[in-house]
C-alpha cells in the first residue's frame, strides 16, 4: 500500500521528535514519525527540567522552554499522571564560599532572563533539605525547575497532539532528497525531513559534528526520605564543560515514587552502553558525600546512556547547511528533555518562515565550530 | 553451620513491640505469628507478606537494623529490630566497615545446593582455593533448606561434613550475589552480606544458581496468605507455624506433593492438592518412572486422598488475607475455607546470572552448557538447575563433573558422563506431563496485578507489545524484584523475553558499590 506524501518527516520519537511533531502539527502541517524504537536518551535521562546558564543562548533556550513545561506538565499529567511532571525546583548545593559567589553570580544571571532564585544559607539549606550533611555553605534554589518521566511524556505529546500527525516503528536506512527509505525497502515520501535522533543520526548522516558522553545512573528502592528538591552541586556545571576524561558530580532526584535517582556522571567519547563498575562507584561516593545517609539504602537499578554533544554544547537547530529538505535538532547533550519545546518552536518557526521565539544563530548548524574545536 | 535444635528462644524487637522466637527462626516466620502478618504495603495500598519464600519475590522486604532486607532470607538474632513500617531515613544508616573478606579465589562457585556442594568436593582435592557461596543461612539449597522446621536428609547432612573437612573451601552463606564488579582483565563478582560488600575475584565460576518457582497471576494471588508451593516448604523449614492452620496447594507438578508432605508434617490440614495436569498425562509420566525406581517410591509414598487431577486454582479471596480459594474442577467449581493457598506452577531456571556473564541459553531456557558443563563462555562452568529442570541428583553429577572440569581433572569429568545421561533421561520424562494448560495461562483478569512490585494491572499491560515497550511505559519489571516475578509470568502468559540484567542482579546496599572503586582491584586515582 502506498504512503501519502505527507509535508514533514521526522527520524526519532524522542523528546525532540515528538515535541517537533507536536508543534509542526500545531503549525498546520502534517507530519509522519518514525523511530526504530532503539534506547535513546530520552529513555536514560533523568527527566530533569532545569534553567542551564553555560552561555546565554543556553539560558534563553532553556528559559523559554520551562513556560512552555508548566503549561504542558498539568495537562499531560491529567492525561496520562505516569508523565510524573512534578515542580521540585533545584538547589544547587554550595560546598564553600567560592560555590557561593558562584551561586550568587549565576542567581544574577538568572535575575536578568527573568528568571526566579533564591539564596539560602547554611542553615537554611539544611532546613530544607535535613538529609544533605552538615558543613555546606548554602545554596540557589531555584523554585521553577521541575521533572518529567521523559518516556511518557514523549508519547503524550505524539498522542496528543493537534490532528495530523501519523506514527511508524522502523527503522530509516536512507535519507534522500524526497523522504525517506526504511530498512525494509519502502519509501516515506515528505516535503522535508527532520533528523531528531540524537547520537544515532550519525548513522544517517555522516557529516554531524557530534561526540557521545557516556552517563551512569542508578535508582533506589522507594524509601520516604522526605528530600524534595532536585539536589545538584555547583561543581556540576563544570563536569558538563569537560571536553575530556571522566567526570562525575552530585546530582540527585527524588522521584515521586518516593525512589531517589542518583547521577551523574560524563565519559566523553565513550558510545557503548556498557556500565563502568569503578566510575559508577565514585559516582555513588560522590553522592554519599553529600547526603551520607544514602549509604545504608538499596539500589535496584542502574543504567547508561549517551549524549550528543556538540563541541560548543548548544544543540543543532534548523536546516543542514549541505543537504537542501534535511533540517536537524539534535545535539542537545543532557539538556534534550529541558529544552524540547523551544526546540520544537524555534525549528517550526524556521521551517514555516515564521518569526523565531528566540535568536536563531546559535543554533545554525552551520555555524562555525572552530574557536571551540579541541 | 548448623541450626541448634534445642528449644533457645530469642528476643527480637518489631515495630517497637517485642517477640520471642525460636533459634533459627527466620524474620519471615515471626511476622507470620502477627495479626494480619503482612510484611509491607504494596505501591497501591495492599498489604503484602511473603510470597516465593526463598529471596525472589520481594515481597517480604523490611527495614531490619535499619536496612531494607529480606525477612524470608534473614535469621533471627538477639536483639534484632525489624520495622515493618519505613520511617523517614535520617542518617542512622550507618557506612559498614569496609574489610574485604575474600577478595581473590581460584575457583568461585555460586550457589551451595545439591550441585554447588557437589563441586566444591570434587574440586577440593586439587587444592585450588575454593570459595562458596550462598544466599541462604547454610548449605543445602532450597531443596535441603535448613530451618527450625527443617529436618535433613542424610545425603544433605554427609555433604555438608564434608565441605567442613576441607580447608581449602571457604563457605559464604547469607551472601548474596548483587552484581557485576570486575573490569575485563579482572572479572569479579560484587557479593554482599548482611555487613559488608565487596568485589570477589576469581579464576573460574562455575554457576550452581538453582532454580526458582514459576508463579502465575491469578485474582487473589497478592493476598497475604497466598505463596509459592515451594515457598510454602521454604517458610514452614524457616520456621512459620502451620499447626490446625487449613492448607489448599495448586499448580502443577511433583513439588505439590511434596509442599503438601512438608504442611502436614508441621500439623496443617491439607485439604485440597489441585494438579493441573489431567490423569492421563500423570499415568504417561508413573510409566515412565519406573526406570528411576527410587523416584517412583518417592512419589507414592507422598500420594495423598486429597489429590485431584485436571484441577486449577480460580481466585483467592479474603479480608486482608486469603479466606476462601475457588479451584475449576474436571466437573465444575469448588469453593474450600483455607488459611494458606500455596501456588507452584513448576520451576524455571535461575539463568540471569549468567545471562549477564554472557552465557547463552539452550533450547529450554536453560543455561547451555557442553560435555564438561562449561557454558558458552570459556571459564565459565553451570551444573543444576540452571541449566534445566532436572532435579536433585542430576545436579549432583553435573555439579561434580563441573568442579573436575573447573580444575582440569578431565578424564574424571568425563566418567560421570554415563551416570549424568540416566538423569537427564529422568529430567526430559518430566517435562511434558506437567506442561501447563491454556487455561492456566489466562486466570488473570483486567485488574488483576501482573507487577506485584509496582502494581501494574493487566489491563495496563494489554497495549504493549513486548517487554521492553511494557517496562517503558507501565513500570512492569522495575521494582525490587527486578522482574523476575512478573518477567517469568509475562514470558508464560504473552511469551514476552525478559531483557537480562546488565549489572545489578539484586537490590544493592549503596555502600557495597561504593566499596567497589577499592575492592575491584583497579585503582582510579
Amino acid at each position: 500500500m502506498p504512503h501519502p506524501s505527507k509535508d514533514v518527516l521526522i527520524v526519532g520519537a524522542g523528546i525532540i521528535g515528538a515535541a517537533c511533531a507536536h508543534h509542526l502539527a500545531g503549525a498546520g502541517l502534517s507530519v509522519h514519525v518514525v523511530d526504530a524504537r532503539l534506547k535513546g536518551a530520552t529513555q536514560a535521562g533523568m527527566g530533569h527540567l532545569v534553567v542551564m546558564d553555560a552561555c546565554p543562548a543556553e539560558l534563553a533556550l532553556s528559559s523559554l522552554s520551562m513556560h512552555t513545561w508548566r503549561q504542558w506538565g498539568p495537562r499531560m499529567n491529567a492525561a496520562d499522571p505516569a508523565c510524573a511532571y512534578t515542580e521540585c525546583g533545584t538547589l544547587w548545593v554550595a560546598t564553600d564560599s567560592n560555590d557561593m559567589a558562584e551561586a550568587e553570580r549565576k542567581q544574577a544571571r538568572l535575575r536578568r532572563h527573568g528568571v526566579a532564585s533564591t539564596l539560602l544559607d547554611a542553615q537554611q539549606l539544611a532546613d530544607a533539605e535535613p538529609l544533605l550533611r552538615t558543613g555546606l555553605a548554602g545554596a540557589l534554589h531555584v523554585p521553577g525547575d521541575g521533572l518529567v518521566y521523559a518516556p511518557n511524556a514523549a508519547r503524550w505529546l505524539l498522542t496528543h497532539a493537534p490532528p495530523g500527525v501519523s506514527f511508524e516503528a522502523a527503522h530509516v536506512g536512507k535519507i534522500d532528497g524526497q523522504g525517506v527509505v526504511l530498512a525494509d525497502g519502502s519509501r516515506r515520501n515528505a516535503g522535508a525531513v527532520v533528523l531528531a535522533a540524537g547520537m544515532s543520526a550519525t548513522h544517517l548522516c555522516d557529516d554531524l559534528p557530534l561526540t557521545p558522553k557516556k552517563g551512569h545512573l542508578a535508582i533506589t528502592d522507594r524509601y520516604p526520605t522526605g528530600i524534595r528538591h532536585q539536589l545538584v552541586e555547583l561543581g556540576y556545571m563544570a563536569s558538563t564543560q569537560q571536553r575530556d576524561g571522566a567526570a562525575v558530580a552530585f546530582n540527585v532526584q527524588p522521584r515521586p515514587t518516593g525512589q531517589l535517582l542518583i547521577g551523574s556522571s560524563r565519559q566523553v567519547g565513550q558510545a557503548d552502553s556498557d556500565i563502568d563498575p569503578v566510575l559508577l562507584s565514585r559516582m555513588v561516593k560522590r553522592a554519599i558525600d553529600f547526603l551520607p545517609g544514602l549509604s545504608g539504602m538499596n539500589l535496584i537499578r542502574t543504567w547508561t546512556g549517551i549524549r550528543a554533544a556538540t563541541p560548543d554544547g548548544l544543540p543543532l537547530i534548523g536546516p543542514h547547511p549541505a543537504r537542501p529538505g534535511l533540517w536537524l535538532a539534535l545535539g542537545h547533550e543532557g539538556l534534550g528533555v529541558t529544552t524540547a519545546p523551544a526546540t520544537a518552536a524555534l525549528l517550526t518557526a524556521l521551517m514555516t518562515n515564521a518569526t523565531p521565539p528566540l535568536a536563531a544563530a546559535p543554533f545554525a548548524p552551520s555555524r562555525s565550530f572552530d574557536e571551540v574545536a579541541p | 553451620m548448623t541450626f541448634p535444635r534445642n528449644s533457645a528462644r530469642l528476643r527480637i524487637q518489631v515495630d517497637g513491640q517485642p517477640m520471642r522466637v525460636d533459634s533459627g527462626s527466620s524474620v519471615a516466620a515471626a511476622l507470620a505469628t502477627r495479626s494480619p502478618g503482612n510484611s509491607r504495603v504494596s505501591v497501591s495500598g495492599e498489604k503484602r507478606a511473603a510470597f516465593c519464600g526463598m529471596g525472589v519475590c520481594h515481597e517480604c522486604r523490611v527495614l531490619i537494623d535499619g536496612h531494607l532486607r529480606l525477612a524470608c532470607q534473614t535469621p533471627c538474632r538477639e536483639g534484632m529490630r525489624v520495622d515493618t513500617v519505613l520511617e523517614r531515613a535520617g542518617s542512622a544508616c550507618n557506612a559498614a566497615a569496609q574489610d574485604v573478606p575474600h577478595p581473590a579465589c581460584d575457583l568461585l562457585i555460586i550457589g551451595a545446593g545439591p550441585a554447588g556442594m557437589s563441586a566444591a568436593l570434587a574440586a577440593a582435592p586439587s587444592g585450588r582455593a575454593i570459595v562458596l557461596v550462598d544466599d541462604n543461612a547454610a548449605p543445602g539449597g532450597q531443596i535441603w533448606r535448613d530451618g527450625p522446621g527443617a529436618s535433613l536428609p542424610a545425603p544433605a547432612r554427609r555433604l555438608r561434613e564434608q565441605l567442613a573437612r576441607y580447608s581449602n573451601i571457604t563457605l559464604l552463606c547469607d551472601t548474596r550475589v548483587v552484581g557485576m564488579a570486575g573490569v575485563p582483565s579482572q572479572p569479579a563478582l560484587m557479593l554482599e552480606n548482611a555487613h559488608h560488600g565487596w568485589a570477589q575475584r576469581y579464576g573460574t565460576l562455575i554457576l550452581c544458581t538453582g532454580a526458582r518457582e514459576l508463579l502465575l497471576p491469578f485474582p487473589g494471588w497478592t493476598l497475604p496468605g497466598v505463596t509459592g508451593a515451594g515457598g510454602l516448604q521454604a517458610l514452614v523449614k524457616a520456621g512459620v507455624p502451620l499447626r490446625g492452620k487449613r492448607i489448599v496447594i495448586a499448580g502443577t507438578g511433583p513439588l505439590l506433593l511434596a509442599a503438601a508432605r512438608a504442611a502436614h508434617q508441621a500439623g496443617a490440614r491439607v485439604v485440597r492438592i489441585a494438579e493441573q495436569a489431567d490423569w492421563r498425562a500423570l499415568l504417561r509420566f508413573a510409566y515412565r518412572l519406573h526406570r528411576w525406581p527410587a523416584k517412583a517410591a518417592q512419589a507414592a509414598a507422598l500420594f495423598s486422598p486429597q489429590y485431584r487431577t485436571a484441577s486449577h486454582v480460580l481466585e483467592a479471596t479474603g479480608d486482608g488475607r486469603v479466606q476462601h480459594v475457588r479451584l475449576r474442577r474436571a466437573d465444575g467449581e469448588e469453593e474450600i475455607a483455607c488459611h494458606r493457598l500455596a501456588c507452584g506452577f513448576g520451576l524455571v531456571p535461575n539463568i540471569k546470572l549468567g545471562q549477564m556473564l554472557g552465557c547463552a541459553l539452550d533450547a529450554h531456557g536453560g543455561l547451555h552448557v557442553d560435555d564438561m558443563q562449561q557454558t558458552t563462555v570459556p571459564g565459565i562452568f553451570a551444573a543444576g538447575e540452571c541449566t534445566g529442570i532436572g532435579g536433585n541428583e542430576r545436579a549432583q553429577v553435573q555439579g561434580a563433573q563441573a568442579g573436575h572440569a573447573a580444575v582440569g581433572e578431565l578424564t574424571q569429568a568425563a566418567r560421570l558422563s554415563k551416570d549424568l545421561a540416566r538423569w537427564q533421561d529422568f529430567a526430559d520424562a518430566l517435562r511434558e506431563p506437567f506442561a501447563l494448560r491454556a487455561p492456566l495461562l489466562s486466570l488473570a483478569r483486567p485488574d488483576t496485578l501482573i507487577c506485584r512490585c509496582e502494581d501494574v494491572p493487566q489491563s495496563a499491560l494489554a497495549p504493549h507489545r513486548n517487554w521492553t515497550d511494557a517496562k517503558l511505559h507501565t513500570r512492569c519489571g522495575m521494582g525490587a524484584c527486578q522482574g523476575r516475578i512478573c518477567g517469568a509470568a509475562t514470558q508464560a502468559l504473552y511469551g514476552w523475553q525478559p531483557s537480562p540484567p546488565r549489572h545489578l542482579l539484586a537490590p544493592t546496599r549503596i555502600d557495597t558499590l561504593a566499596a567497589i572503586a577499592s575492592t575491584s582491584g583497579k585503582s582510579f586515582d
